[in-house]
């Protein structure tokens, strides 16, 4: 097995190429391995429960964070985000991608 | 592979991206957990460790140097590379220094080629591509 964490910086609204990330995500899921998201920058705008844009994710075991300072930059809350995802520091993100075997993309 | 390490291509120039700012806090935060980072700068990422970047006033406001503080990545670089000292290397691709005449940077920045990259991921327990959009 293989830890996959992508990382993704967009913003769903304004860039239609976020949905290959999550059906690649769910795609490497069903294969059997471990799948992150860390949403960072504009990214984590599709956290927000009123976007409803990430629910297919969590409901295929997909895990997702939300980096807490971009999340603060943007004036979204904790309660404001959608079950299942998480706020999350940096450090975690660094922590996760430095373990052997897993496989950190950039989007 | 008992020590973490972990390299990053970084490419965008400063003050065009926040890609720049999350590059910059990943490495913060990786040496802050002892672990090894390699910074291949690529493109107009060389220009990150300028030394020419100089903070301004701004005139709309009528707001001095000292009060607008403004943050150079020159000074973030400059401080990682402080910080870091023998766990941090940063390398900015040579061709493209001579491209952007980007080559008067701060101290500890190192000139390179893509073939170093290539050497720094195959020695680092993982890599990081941080492309423009």
């Amino acid at each position: 097995m293989t830890r996959y964490i992508f990382i993704e910086s967009r913003d769903p609204f304004e860039s239609r190429d976020t949905r290959f990330v999550g059906e690649t995500a769910i795609a490497v899921k069903e294969r059997g391995h471990e799948v992150t998201i860390f949403l960072v920058q504009n990214g984590v705008l599709a956290a927000r429960k009123n976007a409803a844009r990430l629910d297919h994710l969590t409901a295929a075991g997909v895990a997702l964070l939300a980096d807490d300072f971009s999340l603060r930059e943007r004036g979204i809350t904790p309660d404001e985000l959608a079950a299942g995802i998480q706020p999350s520091a940096i450090e975690t993100l660094v922590d996760a991608i430095v373990q052997t075997n897993t496989k950190a993309i950039w989007h | 592979m008992n020590e973490r390490s972990l390299t990053m291509a970084l490419m965008d120039p400063p003050y065009e991206s926040a890609n720049s700012t999350t590059a910059l806090r990943i490495i913060s935060a990786a040496l802050a957990q002892g672990i090894n980072v390699n910074v291949f700068a690529y493109e107009g990422a060389v220009c990150l460790p300028l030394k020419d970047q100089a903070p301004h006033a701004n005139p709309v406001k009528g707001t001095t140097v000292e009060e607008e503080d403004h943050p150079t990545t020159k000074a973030f670089v400059s401080s990682l590379l402080a910080i870091g000292k023998d766990k941090l290397k940063w390398v900015n691709c040579g061709l493209c220094v001579d491209e952007r005449g980007a080559t008067n940077v701060v101290d500890g920045v190192k000139r390179g080629s893509p073939a170093d990259f290539f050497k720094m991921a195959g020695e680092s327990t993982n890599t990081l591509v941080i492309p423009t959009k």
